[in-house]
């Protein structure tokens, strides 16, 4: 019982970094339909970015954790954005109105470009951390085994609530989250009313950019090691989270993101960690047959 | 007083070999609805999508004259720009609401330049900040004189694509108006409307030529097919086949051209007779 509320703990904790990355998939699906292939690899950027943002402010003394961390917080989401923007400007609205595996494949191209450009100008090697936040409140003790809440666990969690309120309120209440529906459900006529779409779109991809960069951060302090690799394996699974939950709504991609990281814990520690990918990734499999809307997508209906 | 809002001057619009507007010209002049008509394939749509942007001319010139006497080289400006600088709204042919959002969304939507005028205004807004709250309000009042208008008032709330047809022409129209237009181009207004909508819309029209009872007011410029309509609104007609005006002016003056009746009786689509016959 101990044991798998621990897991529990744990998976809900995982889910809440995929479901971050996952808004930026379906927000990104949402607006222009297309798959964002260098999404995951903007978390990775992201992770790199408070790496470096972290070891250069302990470098100028700072040593107040809280702070640290604030500032990296806002570093690396900001930095990360103007990948997020650049990347798109880039490789994508120049495709846009060509036929539509051509976003697609850029995006892939642009994967292996920021993929590269890490492994070059930050080395191949994994890159450890030490742990910022240690220790945690132990909830129960049953049969010898403690089960823990990190300070960790809590800090990821309380960020990623905030930052999904803080999210859902703007798509739902403000202009620009009118504008953004807008404009993913008839961009031409969004035009018309005045909204400047191509606006419209680069700022979701920012937005979109900085959420990664923080789940990024997030996965840094959590596991204590990155490497340039990470973006693949993480945007996989972050988009499966995106699939899972339907893609192209907002509480899916949460949603999504949290089974699949409960998946995946629980897997690893019931039956083996080495197939832990596979068992994510056959929940995909499954809920594309099954369910291709996912748990909260709708079907398009054509009227005719 | 009326001063030549919209002036089209020798416009051409050629699809490969296929002219589909040649060198077109007429005024529609401030504070009148002024109605374009001619048998289906006569142009009218491709002239509405030049002056909204949608296409880029071949040949001509499109120039939108202001109040202020500010000038709009409409034929040279992207879409966007025709409707915050130009102050230029359209509807459709087919209903482009955004119909997974509410009717009051619909209408805030179309504020959207005076609610969020820059970016760095539209992430302070998350936060409260920037004056949003003001002008947000300020944007509902304005939504709720146009639900008003259009009697969808109890409706605020629901998706618009859940509204009957004749009430969704109804919204598309006052979301064009929230974007507050000095020229609002409709394309077939009345379509599919039955004759009670139909006088319904025609009132809505006439009272935002006037300003009357609604929140706003504009000239118009309307594709129509059904006579009826055309005849009891229009200020002033103009009359296209296969891409070139062949008649302009009262509705009465129209009505007697012979060169309007044979372009209906005469040469038309089979479509075009059934037309003709039910407004002549």
């Amino acid at each position: 019982m101990a044991y798998a509320l621990q897991q529990l703990i744990n998976g809900l904790t995982l889910g809440m970094i995929y479901g971050l990355i996952a808004v930026g998939y379906t927000m990104v699906y949402g607006i222009i339909g297309m798959i964002n292939f260098a999404h995951g690899d903007i978390f990775m950027v992201g992770a790199f970015l408070s790496l470096i943002s972290l070891t250069v402010l302990s470098g100028l003394g700072i040593t107040s954790v809280p702070l640290a961390l604030a500032l990296t917080l806002v570093f690396a989401a900001g930095i990360a954005g103007l990948y997020g923007w650049t990347v798109e400007r880039v490789a994508y609205r120049p495709l846009r109105g060509s036929f539509r595996l051509a976003p697609l494949i850029s995006a892939i191209g642009m994967s292996i470009v920021l993929q590269n450009f890490v492994q070059v100008s930050q080395g191949a090697r994994v890159k450890p951390m030490p742990e910022m936040l240690p220790g945690g409140i132990k909830l129960l003790t049953e049969d010898n085994f403690a089960v823990q809440l990190s300070w960790m666990q809590i800090a990821i969690t309380i960020v990623t609530l905030l930052l999904l309120v803080a999210f859902t309120y703007l798509v739902t209440r403000t202009p620009l989250g009118r504008a953004m529906r807008a404009c993913e459900q008839d961009q031409k006529m969004a035009g018309l009313l005045g909204i400047d779409t191509d606006r419209t779109i680069s700022i979701t991809f920012v937005i979109g950019a900085a959420l990664a960069a923080v789940a990024g951060l997030m996965f840094l302090l959590y596991y204590g090691v990155i490497d340039f690799y990470i973006g693949f394996i993480a945007g996989v699974k972050a988009f499966t989270a995106a699939v899972l939950g339907g893609i192209g709504s907002l509480p899916g991609a949460v949603l999504g993101g949290l089974a699949i990281g409960l998946i995946e814990t629980f897997w690893s520690a019931y039956f083996s960690v080495q197939y832990k990918d596979v068992a994510a990734f056959s929940i995909l499999v499954l809920v594309l047959i099954f369910m291709p809307t996912g748990l909260l997508g709708r079907a398009d209906v054509e009227k005719v | 007083m009326t001063h030549p809002l919209l002036s089209v001057e020798a416009l051409t619009m050629r699809f490969g070999g296929l002219t589909a507007v040649d060198a077109l010209s007429f005024e529609a002049r401030a504070g009148e609805i002024t109605a374009v008509i001619g048998p289906n394939g006569a142009g009218k749509t491709t002239v509405f999508n030049c002056i909204t942007g949608f296409y880029r001319p071949t040949e001509g010139a499109l120039r939108l004259t202001h109040a202020s006497g500010a000038t709009y080289p409409l034929a040279s400006m992207a879409g966007h720009l025709i409707t915050r600088r130009a102050q230029v709204a359209r509807t459709f042919q087919n209903i482009r609401l955004f119909a997974g959002m509410t009717v009051l969304e619909n209408l805030l939507v179309a504020q959207h330049n005076t609610l969020m005028p820059n970016v760095a205004n539209g992430l302070l807004a998350v936060f409260g900040l920037g004056g949003h709250r003001r002008a947000e309000r300020a944007a509902i009042e304005k939504a709720k004189l146009w639900m008003e208008a259009i009697g969808l008032t109890d409706r605020a709330d629901d998706p618009a694509g859940s509204l009957p047809y004749g009430d969704q022409r109804r919204l598309e129209i006052a979301r064009a108006m929230c974007t507050d237009p000095v020229l609002l181009c409709l394309d077939e207004p009345a379509a599919g409307l039955n004759p009670r909508e139909s006088d319904d819309l025609s009132s809505l029209l006439m009272r935002i030529r006037d300003g009357r009872d609604v929140a706003g007011r504009c000239s118009l410029l309307l594709i129509e097919h059904d006579m009826g309509v055309v005849m009891r609104i229009s200020d002033h007609v103009v009359v296209l086949d296969h891409g070139r005006k062949i008649s302009d002016g009262t509705p009465e003056q129209v009505r007697a051209d012979p060169h309007v009746i044979a372009a209906y009786l005469g040469e038309g689509d089979e479509g075009d007779d059934a037309v003709t016959e039910a407004a002549l």
